[in-house]
This record gives structure tokens, sequence and C-alpha cells, in this order.
């Protein structure tokens, strides 16, 4: 009997990931990981080569020449020109924008304008407000004649990073990271959500076919209807095991490599790193010290938030929860395939699955925010939203009664709607051009024969 | 010798009763034909000797016992509707179906190349069977059908969307599997071939078993004692020279010599007809009319539909 199962098994795994569909997937899916990972930040480094140079028109005076310029920001300060002039040959001029500070802007702050032919970038629009700020806030200090203004400001600037800190069970402290596990919550959750209904859906067209081709009808002549349908889910439940796991593999590879091309100098720890890791983990900010190098900082924080995640244990979970959800759902796209002719009439049986599914999306973004609310709670014990709203809260750290009473759930719920669908399946596949509602697949569920 | 019967068979689904205490009997190493309109509960009856259903009462048996589940090896089937899986190798797909139905690896490649070399389709082996015309397909799923070797055969509609000569050929193939030794149920609307190939017949109309037995006895059964005569003499006497007993349906001919069909009313025998006609004729022909299948299953169907309306 599991012989003539694996034999289904087998054909279901290896037609799939021999399909072209399936190995594009697996050579684009990290592609688009990496992409999203490392794109950002390169097209962050690619958009700065350009230099800007901006128009001052400085009516107040007083910041001529104060401006901080960067590496992509240079800024001309114009003494005999007007707005007007400069609009109407702008084209003709190679400025970026035009400031313009009216003199009033001691008393009223708004009195400033960037124009341009198109919408500044943000950065640049902050870059000006922020120089403003200051310096507007150092004439008005130095309108105080305090002595020493520098040193003192210098010495007063703090910054403040808030560390969160988990009190163990057993007495031991640990330090969380609420940022990463938000993230890793987040794709982990979503990549269930995917999973669930890439893999469902191919469950139930793998179903369709075999009733409108007519091949059930052999098939159920050599073995029973349910190993068909066990050996579909599992066989195609092994396929996007395969998947997900080419993709890890794949996409450290990727990334790493791509991160060693665009980004060579930040790829490996350099000893200032080091350096900026061992004053984080001690934990003491000095106040003689002057602010730490920004980026030295964000590296030693993303080491030590790395490496606070449990990777053994986030992994182990989303399988299992990949799984039970996958079994769960997969069974219910199996029974609505058996009791359709065509992927057309799917639509009213969908419904069902799909709320469930996208609740749970839903329910997530509140999930990660509020790991230990009542919402995330609930969801992720009700079966069939929790592999995706549990996955979300692992990140943060979830009492072991509460993943194990979820899991247990989820398997007693996935062997029902297993038991289940195996009835609706049973009867639908062999039932040709027949409209079907609600009703009728309750008949099936009752029907014994 | 039987090998396979069915005893007053019942199976009802929720709105509708499809078989009503159907019997059968299928004697060892026949072709045996199962006859009936659409609708009729021919496929409810395969599928219950599948195994794809259960029956609500009555029993089936194979070899003198009761069915068990291991049995579907022992029976092979080709439904109607032929289902391959489009997008497969048909290689690979006759393989898997060879492992399905319980053969290993090496003993079903051994068949395979047997019959992919008989019916010259080796070539075909790695192409998709999307690739192959209807015909085509047929002789795969064939293939896949007798594969196992199993003792009992159902073949539904086995030559529709099959050209003369490849029907030839399966036919061909159908009695050599019955001369080595299998039974083969054959489920068709074609009664030409039920006439040529069966032995015996059971018609099923309206879920019920109508007419059952042998294919000779059955159509001795729905004689209609009209005899076809030819001869050569003064055809008119013909009226003179037989009783009121005797209805003449039709006489036709010319210098060559005349045809007629007679009817016989009352209980006659050919030689006290061949008697009467002996003295004043030369007979160059006589044969009895045998209804054919065709009439039978017209007959049956409609008479059935006349009683119902």
């Amino acid at each position: 009997m599991t012989a003539k199962t694996s034999i289904v098994i087998a054909r279901e795994y290896l037609t799939r990931v021999r399909k072209k569909s399936f190995i594009i997937m697996t050579i684009i899916g990290p592609i688009l990981f990496a992409a999203v990972i490392i794109g950002p930040a390169w097209f962050a480094t690619l958009e700065d080569r350009e230099v800007r140079v901006v128009a001052v028109i400085d009516s107040s005076k007083l910041f001529i020449g104060h401006l901080p310029e960067t590496d992509y920001l240079r800024f001309e300060y114009l003494e005999n020109t007007t707005v007007e002039e400069l609009r109407e040959n702008f084209d003709d001029t190679d400025y970026y924008a035009v400031l313009y500070i009216a003199h009033i802007i001691a008393s009223t702050p708004s009195a400033v304008q960037l124009m341009s032919d198109r919408q500044p970038g943000m950065n640049i629009r902050m870059h000006i407000a922020n120089a403003l700020e200051k310096e507007l806030e150092r004439q008005k200090l130095a309108a105080y004649d305090i002595e020493d203004i520098d040193r003192i400001l210098e010495s007063v600037r703090t910054r403040v990073s808030i560390r969160t800190i988990i009190w163990q069970d057993d007495g031991g402290e640990k330090e969380s990271f609420s940022e990463l596990a938000m993230i890793v919550g987040y794709v982990g959750g979503f990549l269930i959500y995917f999973f669930i209904f890439l893999f469902g859906a191919q469950v139930m067209r793998g179903v369709i076919e075999e009733k409108s081709s007519r091949v059930v009808e052999i098939i159920v002549s050599s073995i029973r209807p349910f190993q068909l349908m066990l050996g579909k889910i599992v066989g195609i439940g092994l396929v996007g095991l395969t998947q997900f796991l080419l993709w890890v593999v794949l996409s450290f590879v990727l990334v790493v490599v791509s991160q060693q091309l665009f980004f060579p100098d930040i790829g490996t720890p350099s000893s200032e790193t080091v350096v900026a890791e061992e004053l984080f983990t001690s934990g003491t900010l000095q106040q003689s010290h002057p602010v730490a190098d920004d980026s030295h900082d964000r590296f030693g924080e993303m080491f030590a938030s790395i490496s606070s995640i449990n990777f053994g244990v986030m992994l182990l979970s989303f399988l299992f929860y990949f799984l039970g959800g996958y079994l769960l759902y997969a069974s219910l796209f199996a029974a609505i395939g058996s009791a359709v002719d065509n992927e057309t009439d799917t639509q009213q049986f969908m419904l069902p699955i799909t709320i469930p599914l996208i609740i749970s999306i839903i329910v997530m973004m509140n999930a990660i925010m509020n790991p230990y609310g009542p919402i995330a709670f609930w969801f992720s014990l009700i079966p069939f939203t929790s592999p995706i709203i549990m996955m979300a809260r692992i990140p943060f750290g979830v009492p072991f009664w509460e993943v194990a009473l979820s899991a247990g759930l989820l398997v007693a719920t996935f062997i029902f709607t297993t038991w289940l669908a195996g009835k609706i399946y049973r009867t639908g596949i062999l039932m040709y051009g027949k409209k079907v509602n609600y009703r009728e697949l309750w008949k099936w569920i009752r029907y014994t024969g | 010798m039987e090998l396979f019967s069915a005893r007053e068979v019942s199976k009802s689904f929720v709105n509708h009763r499809a078989l009503d205490n159907v019997s059968m009997s299928v004697p060892e190493k026949s072709i045996y034909g199962l006859l009936g309109p659409n609708g009729a509960g021919k496929t409810t009856l395969i599928r219950i000797i599948n195994q794809i259903t259960a029956p609500d009462t009555g029993e089936i048996r194979l070899n003198g016992r009761n069915l068990k589940p291991d049995d579907i090896y022992r029976i092979g089937y080709m439904p109607e509707e032929r289902g391959l899986y489009k997008k497969m190798k048909v290689g690979e797909q006759a393989l898997y179906f060879a492992r399905l139905k319980g053969l290993d690896k090496k003993t079903a490649m051994k068949r395979l190349r047997h019959w992919f070399e008989k019916f010259e389709i080796q070539s075909w082996w790695n192409k998709k069977v999307e690739e192959l015309s209807k015909g085509m397909q047929q002789k795969v799923q064939f293939i896949i059908t007798i594969l196992h070797e199993p003792e009992l055969l159902i073949f539904d509609e086995p030559f529709s969307g099959f050209d003369p000569i490849n029907t030839n050929l399966l036919k061909n193939e159908i009695t050599g599997i019955r001369d080595r030794g299998a039974t083969i149920i054959f489920s068709t609307h074609n009664m030409g071939s039920v006439e040529e190939l069966c032995d015996h017949i059971t018609l099923i109309n309206n879920s019920k078993s109508v007419i059952e037995g042998p294919v000779n006895g059955i159509r001795d059964q729905f004689k209609l004692d009209i005899y076809r005569i030819g001869f050569e003499g003064d055809a008119q006497k013909l009226y003179d020279v037989l009783s009121p007993a005797y209805e003449v349906l039709e006489l036709t001919g010319g210098r060559a010599g005349h045809h007629a069909r007679i009817k016989v009313h009352s209980k006659s025998t050919e030689n006290v007809l061949l008697k009467l006609l002996m003295p004043h004729f030369h007979i160059t022909s006589f044969t009895e009319e045998i209804p054919s299948m065709n009439d039978i299953f017209i007959d049956l169907v409609q008479q059935k539909t006349k009683v119902n309306n």
C-alpha cells in the first residue's frame, strides 16, 4: 500500500522538479531576494555619483558660505539675481534647484523655498533643512555670547541607543533586537503564505488535470483514491521543500558574491568593526567619548543582532509550520480540484480557503508590532492562521507551551482536513458534468461506500 | 469454468439507482460482451469490478471467491475515455502505470520493450503524449492495460478512434490474449464487433439486466422464423403450394431465378417447408434469417422504453 503511494510521490516530485518553470523559479527567486537586499544600497550609491549644484539666493544674508556641502551636493551663492531671472533661464543653467531664503527667515522659519523644474530629492531637502536649522541655531546661540559655546555643545550632545533585554526564566539575560526580529518574522510568515498558495494551487491544478484528462479512472483502478491524493500532496510538498532549500542556499551564495562585487570593503569584518563590536557589547557610552562613528556602530549592532537570532530554531520551525500549513491547505485544495471539472469552476470554493490566508497576512502585521498581544496569541493558536502568525512571532521568542499547543492543534487539524478532503475527493474525481455546490459536497462527506 | 460472476448486484447513488439486481457469469477464456445504451449502468458495473466503488448489495466473485483488494493486480481496465498524462513522456508514463499495477521496474521494462517492438512504436518512447494522434494514444493505452498480464481484462469501447487497419490489429490482439488464457469483458455499442468477437453477452438497460447468455443462443431466441429461399420455376405457383401457415413476405427475381422471404407462422421445421417446395421448384439456396445483434439490441431497448412509457 505505502509502496504504491511512494510511486505516486516519486512521479509527482520528479515531473515537477524537471519542469523548466521549476528551474527558472529556482534561479530567479534568489536573484530577486538578493536584488531586494543588495539593490537599494547599490542604487543609492549609483544616484549619489551625480554632482548637483543648487543656486542659493539668500536675502537674509545669514547663510552665505555656511551651508555644508557634500561630495555630490554643491551650493552656489548668487547675489545679483532674482528668482524670476533664474526661472526664465533655468534650462540654460546647470542648476539642479534654486534655494530662496527670504530675509525674515529668523522669525519665520517657513520663508524658505526650494524650486526646481522637477521634484527635488528628499535627501537634498532634508540636508538643506537640517543645515539651515543648525546654522540658525548656531547663530542664535552666538547672539547670547556664551564663552566656549562650541565645547559646551560638543559635550552635551549625546546619542541614545536603546538595548532591549529579555529576562530568561533561568535567570539569564538575552539581548533582543526588535527590528531584526520583525524582519525575520515578516519574511518567515510571508514565505509560508507564499508557499501555501503556490504549492496548494499546484495540488489543485494537478487534481483537475488528472480528472479532466481521465487519467484518474486508470489510476484508481490500481490504487485507492486516498493514496493518490496523499501521494500528490506529499510529492508536491517535497517539491516546495526542495525549492525552499535551493533558494536558501542560492540566496546566501548570491548575497555573499554580490557583496564582494559591489561592496568589497564591507563584506569582511575589519579590525575597526571588531573594535566597534567590543565597544558595543561593553555597553558603555562614555560621556567624554565623542559619538561613535555611525557606520562602526551599525556594524557592531548587525553582528550582535544576527547572532541573537537562533537560525537553527528558525529553520526548524519554518519547516514545521510550512509543512503543517501546507498539508492543511493542500488537502482542501485537492478536495476543490476533485469537485470541479475545470479551473474556472473553482472560484466559489476558493473563497473560504483564501480568506483565512489573507486574514493571516493582515494579522501578521499586527503580530510583528505586538508579538505578545491577544490578537497575535489567539491567531497563532488557530490552525488556519497559526502557520503564518506563529512563524512571525517565533523570532521574538515564544513560550514553549504556546508553540507546542499551536503545533499540536495544527497537526490534529491537518489530519482532520485530510480525512475530510479524502471523502470529497473519492466521490469528486469520478463525477463529471455536474455543477457542484456546498450541499452536494456535504452529501459526499456523509456518503459511505 | 466460470472466472468471474456478479450476483444480484445493486448500487444506488444519491438520487438514482445505477444497478438493480444485476447478475452475470463470465466463463473462463471467453470474450464477454457487456452491452447497453448510454447511462444504463455499464460504467458503474465496471467500476465495481475494478473496486473503484463498492456495490450496496450483491456479490462479486473472481475465480470462485469474493473479490479482494489484491485482485486489482489481476484485472486490466481500459476505460472508454482514454486517460494519459498529456505532458508526460510515453515510455515514462507506461512504466509508471505498470508499476502502479504491481510490476517491478525490470519486468515492466522488458515487457514494454516487447510490446513497443510488436506495435513498431519504439520511436514514441521519448515523445510526450500530446504529440501523438488519438489513435496512437489508444495503442499506448492498450499496452498499459495489458502489460501486467491480467486474468481479467475489461475494455470499454476499445475500437473508438481507431482506423480499420488498427481496429483489425487490436481485434487480433484481443483474440490472441483470449487464446493465451485471459478472460475479456468487452463493453461496446458496436454490435458488429460483438457478433464477431463475443461468446456471451449481457444487455443492461435502465439499471437492469435484460438478457444474458451465449450470443448464438440469444440470436436463436430472437429468430422470427423467416427463411430466404432461392429457386427456379414458376414463381406464382409459390402461393398455391404454400398453406396459410406460411406467409410470403417478399418475392423478387427474373430469368436467372427467384428469391423469396417466407415467414412460418406455425411450429414447423426447415424440412417440412423444403418438402412442400421441392416437388415444384428447383431450390438453389435455403437459409434461415438470424437477427443481427444490432436488431436485437434496438428491439430490446425500445421494447423496454415502450413498457416504461
